[in-house]
């Protein structure tokens, strides 16, 4: 398959035929990660900016490693302790990076669009790794991905919840659009304060009741949730936001005998999800970590090699 | 009648070929198209041909952003381009810096207009409601009427304490002029960059909702029944604030309101893609809030019509929706956008002139040419088919933050007359 998209925005971006070569190419960077020497020289001599405007150590670290894993020259800019600190414009940040002359940009950014305003101005090749609440597409991936290692290529027939903090999730709403293209459905549990506007329009059912949420589900996607949003007024404390939003073993009862759990980390145990759950054996949490890498190193190979460029 | 100094043939007065008749910067007379006659002898004889004639129009929402944030627009530029885009008077809001909550800024904001615009356009400040806009104390508006203010607003920046806005209106009323009420709740509006609903939870960005509105049009309409002083309502975005509004009209409440090309234009799909051109304060709506507004205008339920022009630099805007100001510059485009409602029979040549100039000049006691004897001859020829590309070097404000960059505008001014002297021609 020829790549021609120069930029990985988000999911939609993608037909489900790109999305089982990705997986397809991922396949074969889990096995080169089983080596003893885990590095193969597909992307010797390019280079990929690792431009992480909000902190996240753990995307950042899985796109540095995917990246030397193939030999690419990785180098990270943060927001702070960089020129890029002061007041500068994202549009002057653009052009600094640019200057660069990269392969690629890795973008993780606190503001909606914001991979798609670099995308429209630079020439090298942007994957989105979170911009605002928008889209976290290389998360969604590597969720089907790892979810694909257990059910196989057919989604269809599987219901995914996805439970907690809907309204401020990019992985939320970049799982949802891969999960619906892949045929599996999607249910949506959170309080009302914690749903995005216009939720009702999604491909995917709603509810308030975690009890009920939980029955037949075939995987559960559990979000983080940012302590903060008690003081934004949207939950009264967390203590109850665990007792009535928190995955316990209680909820397990209702679903799939083989229910899977998933949670992209970091997890706040006992909010979330209690700390047993997290570890326990239907646990896919390590797994998104592995998966993590060898999707993203098939990311990064087919942005940095693909043929035409747009 | 005595013999005019100029005349100028074949315009059209809403729908009738006038010529117009002047003499000294004042209206003699516009009467109907005779081919036959005869003045003279008359220092200009013009043929208007078949361009639309109107009175110079008056922008009541305006900002000129100096003193303070000259690299955005000036007195000069902006009015340069009021001038050019057809109007005659433009009232400039109070977010300066400083802001224009003291005579001397007051005073500045006159002075500068003079000097830069002797012939006009006349700049008409409006003063501020609360000190620093700040929402906490009045301000001194008695100071800023004897200095030239000829209404207050803390426009921008809502007045959320609820008792405070209303002693502005008491106050306010003492002087004879009115307030203008940006109509936003502050705690349910958030940080919104667009209309709340379906296209914001799918872009992921904060949503303002319409409620955010409603609440503060419905609040000011109360206040003005209790306590029989008028309120003007500023930039109204949306369906249920009209509905507020027709209540309180036929109650015969003195409330009036005002809304924005944009927001007869446009909706919120031109944010797709994240557009931080079409990012606006209060936000655009869904095409029924647009529907809703043209109506509104037409029926007169929505007075005036105003253009908010908002400008500012090109580095502070090209951003992503989060971190891009508010604002859509207006002054050049909006008699072109008012041009394509009447080409599309949304609103007539009559409504314009009622809605820009006739009903502004009411409501805020400001001099109006109604083409009446004796009347100043301030007006615009407009020619409805002039096609004009909107791109930096086509719009005379400095600020070229418009969704409309890059397209295609039917309709242009292509003289405007002050006092009956040329003072701008295409
Ligand atoms: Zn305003």
């Amino acid at each position: 398959m020829q790549w021609n998209h120069k930029d990985l925005l988000d999911i939609d971006q993608l037909n489900r035929e790109e999305i089982g070569y990705v997986f397809q190419v991922a396949d074969r960077f889990v096995e080169v990660n089983k080596r003893p020497v885990k590095k193969v020289p597909v992307l010797k001599g390019k280079s990929v900016v690792l431009f992480f405007a909000e902190p996240s150590t753990r995307t950042k670290t899985s796109f540095d490693i995917a990246g030397k894993r193939l030999s690419a020259d990785t180098f990270s800019l943060t927001k702070t302790g960089s020129s890029l600190q002061k007041g500068e414009t994202l549009k002057d940040t653009a052009l600094t990076l640019q200057a660069m002359s990269p392969d690629a940009i890795v973008l993780r950014h606190w503001s909606s669009g914001a991979a798609s305003f670099l995308a429209q101005r630079l020439e090298c090749s942007i994957i989105n790794a979170g911009d605002g609440r928008h889209a976290h597409p290389s998360q969604a991936l590597l969720d089907g991905f790892t979810l694909r290692q257990v059910w196989g290529d057919d989604f269809g027939g599987k219901t995914v919840l996805i439970l907690g903090d809907i309204a401020h999730s990019r992985v939320a709403r970049s799982d949802i659009r891969l999960l619906t293209m892949l045929g599996a459905k999607v249910r949506l549990c959170a309080p009302r304060t914690l749903l995005p506007s216009g939720v009702r329009t999604w491909p995917v059912t709603v509810g308030h009741d975690l009890a009920k949420a939980c029955r037949g589900v075939d995987a559960i996607i559990c979000l983080r949730l940012q302590l903060e949003r008690q003081k934004a007024g949207l939950l009264p404390d967390l203590r109850e936001y665990a007792k009535t939003y928190g995955l316990n073993d209680s909820h397990l009862e209702k679903a799939a005998p083989d229910v899977r759990i998933m949670h992209p980390g970091p997890i706040n145990r006992g909010i979330e999800i209690s700390s047993a759950l997290a570890d326990a054996p239907g646990s896919l949490v390590l797994d998104q970590v592995t998966s993590g890498v060898a999707v993203r190193m098939a990311l990064l190979y087919l942005y940095l090699t693909r043929t035409i460029s747009v | 009648m005595a013999a005019p100094q100029s005349i100028l043939r074949n315009v059209i007065w809403l729908d009738q070929p006038m010529d117009l008749l002047i003499d000294q910067g004042t209206i003699m007379g516009l009467v109907p198209v005779d081919q036959g006659r005869e003045i003279t002898p008359l220092e200009r004889d013009m043929d208007g041909q078949g361009a639309w004639l109107l009175p110079s129009l008056i922008d009541a929402h305006v900002h000129l952003r100096e003193p303070g944030q000259e690299y955005k627009e000036t007195i000069a530029t902006g009015l340069q381009a009021a001038l050019g885009g057809g109007f005659g008077q433009v009232m400039c809001m109070a977010n300066t810096d400083p802001v224009n909550d003291h005579a001397q800024v007051t005073e500045y904001i006159l002075e500068t207009a003079m000097k830069t615009h002797p012939m006009g356009p006349r700049v008409r400040p409006v003063g501020a409601l609360t000190k620093g806009l700040a929402g906490k104390e009045l301000a001194p508006m008695a100071e800023l009427a004897r200095a030239g203010c000829v209404a207050f607003s803390n426009d921008g920046v809502p007045v959320g304490d609820n008792d405070l806005f209303r002693r502005s209106m008491e106050y306010a009323a003492d002087l004879g002029l009115k307030v203008i009420d940006h109509c936003e709740d502050p705690t349910l509006s958030g940080h919104g960059v667009m209309n709340e609903g379906v296209l914001s939870g799918q872009l992921g960005l904060k949503g303002s909702p319409w409620v955010a509105e409603t609440l503060h049009v419905a609040r000011d309409i109360m206040l003005a029944e209790y306590l029989n002083i008028p309120v003007h309502l500023a930039h109204i975005s949306c369906k249920e604030s009209v509905e507020q509004i027709l209540v309180a009209k036929e109650k015969g409440l003195p409330v009036t309101a005002e809304t924005c090309a944009h927001y007869l234009v446009w909706d919120e799909t031109m944010v797709q893609g994240y557009n931080f051109l079409a990012k606006v304060h209060p936000p655009l709506r869904t095409r029924e809030d647009v529907m809703a507004l043209r109506r509104a205008v037409k029926e007169g339920v929505i007075d005036i019509l105003v253009t908010d022009h908002a400008p500012h630099a090109d580095f502070e805007k090209e951003t992503t929706m989060d971190e891009a100001p508010n604002g859509i510059s207006g002054l050049d485009t909006a008699l072109s956008l008012y041009a394509s409602l009447v080409r599309d029979k949304v609103l007539t040549r009559e409504d314009i002139v009622t809605r820009c100039a006739l009903r502004p000049a009411e409501i805020f006691n400001l001099e109006v040419n109604r083409f009446a004897p004796g009347n100043r001859a301030d007006f615009v020829l407009f020619d409805p088919d002039h096609a004009w590309i909107v791109e930096p070097s086509t719009m005379l404000s400095k600020g070229k933050n418009t969704p409309c960059m890059g397209t295609t505008l039917l309709g242009k001014v292509i003289a405007h007359y002050l006092k009956g002297q040329l003072a701008y021609t295409l």
